[in-house]
């Protein structure tokens, strides 16, 4: 009788052979971590596309001239300060979310239910600006195939762009321009929304114990991946909608 | 199951320090500063006509939007304390991004003179 056991039947003990986990990660988490990555080819793929048409463009609307209102304070000459209120919300309300992770990470509940309710306020003030965003341009002519300038002839459309460009007027810039704004922050808000939403679902939970039981807070972890996420796009829009 | 999954949390953040509340507000004022920074740029150097728009601010722009894209993939979603072959499993996909930028605007460039010699939009 032999003792000697087969290299088959050998206990496998590497990170790579079943032994333990190679990522030491919950699978939620990673499938989590996958869907953000092909959501960001997604955002990627508009916002390359964005890059290409403005790089086919002689002349693109200049965004200080588009965006330079502060909705009930001034109307004119405020370049980029609303949209920085916005950005600092978004911001803030990541923080939030990972205060939320961390307090999760000690099991504290009612701090978690706090730095979620902030999250969640945050992002519905994000959603709210976006919102009067979006009813500023509209009121301006841009929206999805429509520009100032719409139905206008001749002359008329030159004098209903000329104040959001700097140099040339070109209609079919203006147009690609409020196509792919409306898009993009669409798609984005969209995913915000989205977002408030699974927050909402996962304060719920929080409050109705089933964390608390289950031993583990990692599903505000997940979701906080999510969140975090939003605010990650939101910086890329930022700077290529508005800075540059 | 459920005891197992637990484990795996609780290792990943014991693992790397993790994030305490010190580190978290500190990430936020990094990024605060790079936000500020920015639009520090735009408003008193480009709007005041100190620095022209062009490749150069644009530059600027995008390599501090990248910063700040590190800090909250890193820090905030916590990927620079997970395994580095899941790092790399996320990151490496990316140059097909990167290859994408390239096309995409090598494919525009040359839209630009297209458009200029054969005119086909109108108002263009």
């Amino acid at each position: 009788m032999s003792t000697t056991v087969s290299e088959l039947d050998k206990v496998k003990a590497g990170p790579w052979s079943g032994g333990k986990s190679p990522w030491n990660m919950e699978y939620g988490k990673i499938m989590m971590w996958f869907f953000l990555v092909s959501d960001a080819f997604t955002f990627s793929a508009f916002l390359i596309y964005y890059g290409a048409q403005r790089f086919s463009h002689i002349t693109w609307p200049d965004p200080d001239k588009i965006f330079q209102s502060i909705p009930f304070v001034a109307e004119h000459g405020y370049p980029l300060v609303f949209v920085g209120i916005m950005t600092f919300i978004l911001i803030m309300s990541s923080v939030t979310m990972v205060l939320a992770v961390e307090a999760g990470h000690r099991n504290s509940k009612n701090e978690v239910v706090k730095w979620m309710l902030w999250t969640i306020l945050g992002g519905l003030c994000f959603i709210g600006c976006q919102a009067i965003e979006w009813s500023h341009l509209h009121h301006a002519g841009f929206w999805f195939g429509t520009t100032p300038a719409t139905g206008l002839e001749g002359d008329a459309i030159k004098e209903a762009l000329q104040p959001y460009f700097t140099h040339d007027i070109s209609q079919t810039s203006a147009l690609q321009f409020a196509n792919l704004f409306f898009t993009i922050t669409g798609f984005h808000g969209f995913h915000v929304t989205c977002g408030i939403v699974l927050n909402i679902i996962i304060l719920f939970m929080t409050m109705n114990n089933t964390f608390e039981k289950r031993g583990t807070y990692l599903m505000i972890e997940k979701v906080g991946l999510y969140w975090h996420f939003v605010d990650l796009v939101w910086v890329f829009v930022f700077t290529f909608f508005y800075l540059i | 199951m459920s005891n197992h999954d637990h484990t795996a949390g609780h290792d990943a953040h014991e693992h790397g320090e993790g994030m305490d509340k010190k580190g978290i507000w500190k990430i936020f004022f990094i990024l605060l500063a790079l936000t500020a920074l920015e639009f520090f740029i735009a408003l008193a150097l480009v709007h005041k006509g100190i620095l022209a728009k062009g490749a150069l601010v644009n530059t600027i722009y995008i390599v501090l939007t990248l910063v700040k894209a590190y800090y909250i993939v890193a820090y905030f979603m916590h990927l620079k304390f997970e395994k580095s072959g899941f790092i790399i499993t996320c990151g490496i996909v990316f140059i097909f991004i990167i290859y994408f930028i390239i096309l995409m605007l090598t494919e525009g460039h040359f839209l630009l003179s297209a458009f200029q010699t054969h005119e086909i939009f109108p108002n263009n």
